[in-house]
């Protein structure tokens, strides 16, 4: 019989570090963690690993952001992602075949052109290209065919990608249990103790932990958390929807975003197409789909590639994104609270951030110190009103 | 079953002919310290549960109106007109 890729545990009485939330996330800060020795910890997890968006992504990676902070922050997590197979054992089928911004209007293009000159001044790779070489990348995209805005310039990213989500939570999953971490589903966390402006313990429906140090990693439920922390956030919660449809003969090879149509699709390996678009406009902690995204998404879609009009869709599900402000994720310790330490306001976006922030995160919880790459990203930002604005990079494309 | 919402001019209509205006919440004075400002201006209540909050009728009659509703199910309670000596923040 194969062996379980990770182990249950009774709830022990108190740990160094509980993470709570078993997405990639929690599970990456927590194999990071024990690379560096701290090993005495627990990744809490209500339902089921990968029950939050790390389970219900479309699974683009990509580093093709707008500030500098967000560029090399997200090239860190390419270059990680880039290794992992190797580094976890484990076949993440990341498949870096390029990864294609269009625009559809001159504010547009301009907008692609400033994001291109930044990528190359941090040495991420991506460049703007015209129609010609848009058709010659893409060959059945309807770059000259009739449409009701055609396509004049595209961001082409090469390293950008898909990945298989899933392995990735598992690979994590597995490699935190075999340094030593202790993974528990079916874990709620229902209460936080601070006590004289310090975390002290986590209470759960298994009983009651001690803990050294908390981390928030709850994505679309990250402002439950931090309230049992006292900690207010600047994040709403929006569901994002997505959808497949039936196995075609593989003819995309890149991911195709467009804000201006409001869609984004890829083909997986299973020769499935992947749709999604921008996050509902309504804040709620309800993941049903509607039909309406359905209708928009098959209409955007149909202005890239007509010739799809008679394909059906197989399935159609939705996940909370943890909205923040400037479409930046919040990582690091809470200003109020000591040992609240947070990795949230992953948005739409955060799949592709796991590695970087698990990585550094677990850095800043071993040393004390924060690393260079998350400093941009504390709470502080906001009453500092140094923002990361991201959104012309990240509210379609995810 | 479906999210939809009543509009107090036009009835019950599909949610996406609405836009979200956010929950309400009281706005500092001008000269209150910059912390409530960056509290107010950046800060969520986030609920999961009963909410009181602003939706516009963006498909149709374009009124701003107030409704309660549950965050966790999207099932609305109640909407109503906001009276203008109302003090309900937003
Ligand atoms: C449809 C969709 C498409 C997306 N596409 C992309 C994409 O293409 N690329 C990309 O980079 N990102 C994408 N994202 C965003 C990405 O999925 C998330 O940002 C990321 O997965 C967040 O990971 P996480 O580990 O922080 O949280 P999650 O994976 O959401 O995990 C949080 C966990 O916390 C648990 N939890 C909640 N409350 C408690 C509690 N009280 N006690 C214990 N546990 C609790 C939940 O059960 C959940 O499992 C997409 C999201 C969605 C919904």
């Amino acid at each position: 019989m194969p062996s379980p890729m990770w182990r249950q545990h009774e709830l022990k009485e108190s740990y160094d570090v509980v993470v709570i939330g078993g997405g990639v996330h929690g599970l990456a800060t927590a194999y990071y963690l024990t690379k560096l020795g701290v090993r005495n910890i627990a990744v809490l997890e209500a339902k089921y690993l990968g029950f939050g968006g790390s389970g219900r992504n479309t699974a683009i990676v990509r580093s093709n952001y707008r500030t500098p902070e967000g560029i090399a922050f997200y090239d860190h997590s390419v270059k990680l992602y880039e290794q992992l197979a190797a580094e976890l054992e484990f076949n993440v089928m990341f498949s870096q075949h390029g990864h294609f911004t269009l625009a559809h209007n001159e504010r547009g293009v301009t907008g692609l052109i400033e994001r291109a000159n930044n990528n190359r001044m941090v040495g991420v790779n991506s460049r703007v290209i015209y129609p010609a070489e848009i058709q010659k990348l893409v060959p059945h995209l309807n770059v000259f065919g009739h449409s009701r805005f055609p396509i004049m310039a595209a961001l082409y990213h090469p390293p950008g990608g898909i990945i298989r989500h899933d392995a990735v939570v598992w690979a994590y999953a597995r490699g935190a249990d075999r340094g030593g971490a202790h993974i528990h589903q079916q874990t709620e966390v229902t209460a936080i103790d601070v006590h004289q402006g310090k975390v002290t313990s986590v209470r759960t429906n298994r009983g009651t932990i001690r803990a050294g140090a908390v981390v928030n990693a709850t994505a679309g439920y990250a402002s439950t958390i931090s309230k049992m922390a006292g900690v207010p956030l600047p994040i709403e919660s929006h569901p994002l929807q997505a959808c497949v449809t039936e196995p075609l003969k593989p003819f995309l090879d890149a991911v195709i975003v467009s804000s201006t149509l409001h869609v984004y699709v890829s083909q997986t390996d299973r020769g499935e197409l992947v749709l999604g678009a921008e996050v509902d406009d309504h804040q709620s902690y309800s993941i049903k789909g509607s039909l309406a995204f359905l209708e928009g998404a098959a209409t955007h879609l149909l202005e890239l590639f007509p010739f799809l009009a008679n394909v059906k869709v197989l399935r159609q599900w939705a996940g909370l994104c943890d909205m923040t402000p400037d479409y930046s994720p919040i990582i690091g310790e809470a200003p109020d609270v000591k040992g609240f330490l947070m990795t949230v306001g992953w948005g739409t976006y955060g799949f592709k951030a796991g590695p970087a922030s698990g990585h550094l995160l677990a850095e800043r919880i071993a040393s004390g110190k924060t690393p260079k790459l998350l400093e941009p990203f504390g709470l502080e930002r906001f009453a500092n009103d140094c923002l990361v604005g991201e959104k012309a990079a990240a509210s379609v494309s995810h | 079953m479906a999210f939809q919402i009543e509009c107090p001019n036009c009835g019950v209509r599909p949610a996406w002919e609405f836009h979200y205006g956010g929950a309400t919440r009281n706005r500092p004075e001008p000269q209150a310290p910059s912390a409530d400002w960056v509290e107010y201006i950046y800060s969520r209540s986030n609920t999961r549960g009963e909410e009181s909050e602003w939706w516009y009728h963006r498909s149709a009659c374009k009124l701003w109106f107030l409704a309660e509703r549950d965050t966790s199910t999207n099932h609305v309670l109640e909407t109503r007109r906001f009276e203008a000596q109302e003090n309900v923040g937003g």
